[in-house]
């Protein structure tokens, strides 16, 4: 299980993820020696089962510059893993249900405008029904955001591996990090399957599971494990390109190409994550289809085949934690994403690597620090 | 009679009213447990016993005697007091929850019911899920024309249908030769039948003939297929075969060709009944987190359970073919031996009681089990009915080959789900019925290791499709769920 025969790597990554195989890709890309530790296989977790989304549209301010900063690479992905990771973009709809719903997507874009950002736009009912004709006659316009889109997770985390790979990394799969130690400017780090590796770099991009790790180096973090719930339908006849969001409540739906309609948006289930489970609240999964049963009277009669949860971090204040560790040198940390990770993924891959391999970054990470949490 | 006050609280939910479900109910409702047996058809039965109240086939002997003893289970039921509500579809099986106020455990079973979902709150479950024909991927499988003999035999059943025109069946198990049986006794038309049984496997069953010898199908099976191949055209030693439709491979089935030696040969057929044996249809256990093991003599996978169906999940248990293949018989005994160990674990029956209680339903089971490891054995289906060529469909709800799979397996996927996950195999409304045991199969042969390595499919709530509609209305009050069952 050791990896006596080859090299030692430059850089161990903690975290089959996509936040992981995209760090793991962007190093490699560098000519840096990476590593990749999975506990299960990549994508098992929240990369390969959320719900796709490839959105700016409403995210919290401090990710606004990343998220922009994204959407280019996502615009590119083709060029970047050689896979088109099954990204369209039609667009990300908030639809306002009422007046003083339309209110609070107007005082949201006049914050964006005031920081300089344009990606958002407030449309009124009639631009509404032309994007979206299914939409229930009570909706009074929505925000919308023109260049988001949505892929597919397991797919687009399976290509970075690959693209990854196909620079030199590699992936140790089956083994959680059970330990993790520093010693003479050298990182020790064992698995639960006896695996023993040694790198003088650590990025700590292990999801649900990345407040152990920090735990290790004394950085406990208030990392929340959540399980939000998605469900499918059986295809019908393709009726809407946008992913389509509510103001006042939550909800995810778009639908894919083979005609089948995503419906999601956060509402949670329970996760275990020793045994890597989740279990349903149904009751929550009711709410969800009511919401989709209230805003898109086509979809009544639709059939549910499947619904599942995937196991996710959330961190108190909403936003993820990414850049050094506040205790230890060459510690990295690229997790605690709340359940809006994956479009930031192609963007944070790359701030870790300029990071790891120039010191710095030219996006704005400090409200992401992990000292936030420090008493 | 519950702790919550909700008069439809229940202590025990059977699901399925086949053999085993029938009994378990029975026997449990009769020692006075609270019993809810839910099942799906209108009438109870199961597969086996399909439309037993109701057939329109009234000529007892065209089903057969081993059919009307069905009929036999369902006095028992009625007397019982167990509350059957037949028409339910169960579509989730939760984990048990203990954190009612009273620590009691229980069980959460969501259930349509007359277009209407809610949620049934139990203590202890039986699953009687019964079993799903195996996959007989072949190319052409998907034709119209095309069907499974388990199909075939469920329309006789229930409404008196034969195939018309020229009919193929082709296979190996003995629900084809059960079925051919039927049809003769029926006087419907069948031009050949195919059999696809490996010859090498007469010689890996023959030592365990012995035991076949006292099986008590022996004499019933012999002489029905010795029958059949006095009165029909039997084809033996069949290795490969295909269904095709008009030019191009379009449209209906036309014909059906055949190795045979080495040779092809074609026969025009405007039906082909496929059978090459039946799995556990073990999707709500998987779903509920039930875990299983792959069989290697059925060559399945099984959900995990001790010699009273317990699964691995407290309160969940499993009694007949959902447990492993064991046919009608076993599985009425075992739903016997799961009901007095839910009544046990209910603090109903002490364990002495249960355990005498259970000593004449276990001999039963073990007779009625003699003699599988021979039927195992000799109708393993071959290879290469079980692992097709690239160009055969595997996922029918996604139309994904087998060459599909082995490209994910290339490309670095290493299992089921990692498959479903890139290629969207087993991710249609039948869950894995129809494309599961071959996909596992397909990527443990083209890894070089064994099923029980790669793993099946996680599968998710609901089990069954249920629609937006009755999601959205899932009933909140005792009295709207009082409104959804009532009926």
């Amino acid at each position: 299980m050791t990896a006596t025969a080859l090299p030692r790597p430059d850089v161990i990554v903690i975290g089959g993820g996509l936040h992981g195989c995209s760090a793991a890709l962007q190093l490699s890309m560098r000519g840096v020696r990476v590593l990749v530790l999975e506990k299960d296989h990549v994508a098992r977790h929240a990369s390969g089962v959320n719900a796709g989304g490839v959105r700016q549209l409403g995210r919290h301010v401090a990710e606004v510059p990343l998220s922009v900063a994204s959407m280019a690479l996502w615009h590119g992905i083709r060029d970047l893993v050689d896979d088109d990771c099954g990204f369209e973009s039609h667009g990300q709809i908030k639809v306002a249900e009422t007046e003083a719903e339309l209110e609070t997507v107007r005082a949201r874009v006049a914050e964006l405008n005031a920081l300089g950002f344009t990606h958002e736009e407030v449309i009124g009912q009639e631009e509404l029904r032309s994007l979206v004709p299914a939409i229930a006659d009570h909706c009074v316009g929505a925000l919308v955001s023109r260049g988001d889109g949505a892929a597919i997770p397991f797919r687009t985390t399976f290509a970075f591996r690959r693209k990854a790979i196909a620079l030199g990394a590699r992936f140790q799969e089956g083994g959680a990090v059970t330990r993790l130690a520093r010693k003479g400017g050298l990182w020790s780090v064992e698995t639960a399957d006896g695996g023993r590796f040694e790198a003088p770099v650590v990025v700590n991009a292990a999801g649900a599971w990345a407040d152990r790790i920090a735990a290790q180096v004394g950085e406990p973090v208030p990392l929340e494990v959540i399980a939000p719930m998605l469900m499918i339908t059986a295809r019908v006849a393709p009726f809407i390109k946008p992913v389509v969001g509510a103001t006042g409540r939550t909800l995810s739906f778009k639908q894919f190409p083979n005609g089948t309609v995503l419906i999601g948006g956060g509402l949670l289930g329970r996760a275990v994550r020793d045994e890597n489970r989740t279990e349903l609240d149904f009751s929550q999964v009711s709410v969800n289809a009511r919401t989709v049963w209230d805003l898109f009277p086509c979809m009544r009669g639709a059939t549910i085949v499947r619904s599942w949860a995937g196991i996710e971090a959330r961190m108190p204040d909403q936003i993820p934690v990414i850049g050094p560790s506040g205790t230890e040198p060459d510690l990295y940390h690229s997790f605690g994403f709340s359940a809006h990770g994956f479009q930031l993924g192609p963007i944070v891959g790359r701030i870790t690597a300029d990071l790891i391999t120039g010191g710095a970054t030219d996006l704005p990470i400090a409200p992401f620090r992990i000292g936030r949490f420090a008493a | 009679m519950s702790a919550q006050g909700s008069k439809f609280d229940f202590d025990i939910a059977v699901v399925g009213s086949g053999p085993a479900g029938l009994a378990a109910a029975a026997l449990a409702a009769s020692k006075g447990a609270s019993v809810v047996l839910l099942d799906e058809q209108t009438e109870p039965g199961g597969q086996i016993y399909r439309a037993v109240t109701e057939t329109p086939v009234r000529d007892r002997k065209v089903l057969g005697p081993d059919y009307w003893h069905g009929a036999e289970l369902l006095g028992p039921l009625r007397d019982s007091g167990a509350v059957h509500w037949p028409g339910s579809t169960v579509w989730s099986v939760a984990r048990p929850r203990e954190d009612g106020p009273d620590g009691e455990r229980r069980i959460q079973i969501g259930l349509s019911r007359n277009g209407a979902a809610a949620m049934l709150t139990v203590r202890h479950v039986i699953l009687a899920t019964g079993a799903l024909e195996r996959p007989f991927p072949i190319p052409g499988w998907t034709l119209p024309g095309v069907l499974g003999a388990g199909a075939a035999q469920v329309l006789l059943k229930t409404s008196g249908l034969v195939p018309s025109g020229a009919t193929v069946m082709a296979g190996s198990g003995p629900l084809l030769w059960l079925l051919a049986w039927q049809y003769l006794q029926a006087g419907a038309r069948i031009d050949a039948i195919l059999d696809t049984t490996p010859k090498q496997n007469w010689r890996a069953a023959l030592p365990l003939l012995p035991g076949f010898l006292r099986s008590p199908y022996l004499g019933k099976g012999m002489k029905l297929m010795l029958e059949v191949r006095r009165k029909l055209t039997v084809i033996g030693n069949v290795t490969a075969l295909r269904a095709e439709g008009g030019l191009a491979g379009e449209g209906v089935l036309k014909s059906v060709v055949y190795t045979r030696n080495g040779t092809e040969h074609r026969l025009p057929a405007d039906t082909l009944l496929l059978h090459q044996g039946v799995v556990p249809n073990l999707n709500l256990a998987n779903a509920t987190g039930c875990a299983q093991r792959w069989d290697e003599q059925q060559r399945c996978w099984r959900p995990t359970t001790d010699e009273w169906g317990a699964t691995s999940v407290e309160g969940v248990s499993l009694a007949g073919d959902g447990a492993g293949i064991g046919g009608a018989r076993a599985a009425e005994e075992a739903g016997r031996l799961a009901a007095l160990d839910a009544l046990h674990r209910l603090g109903r029956i002490g364990r002495e009681q249960r355990d005498q209680s259970a000593a004449p339903f276990r001999a039963a089971l073990d007779r009625a089990l003699t003699g599988r490891a021979f039927l195992d054995t000799l109708y393993t289906p071959a290879e290469a009915f079980r692992v097709p060529a690239d160009d055969t469909i595997v996922c029918r709800c996604e139309e994904i080959t087998a060459g599909a799979v082995r490209e994910a397996v290339r490309l670095g996927c290493s299992g089921p789900n990692q498959a479903k996950s890139f290629l969207r195999c087993g991710m249609g409304p039948c869950q894995g019925r129809l494309c599961g045991p071959t996909v596992t199969e397909v990527i443990a042969a083209e890894r070089g290791v064994s099923p029980a390595e790669v793993g099946y499919y996680r599968l998710r709530p609901p089990v069954k499709p249920i629609t937006l509609a009755e999601l959205a209305a899932l009933p909140k009050t005792d009295a709207d769920i009082d409104a959804v069952f009532k009926h």
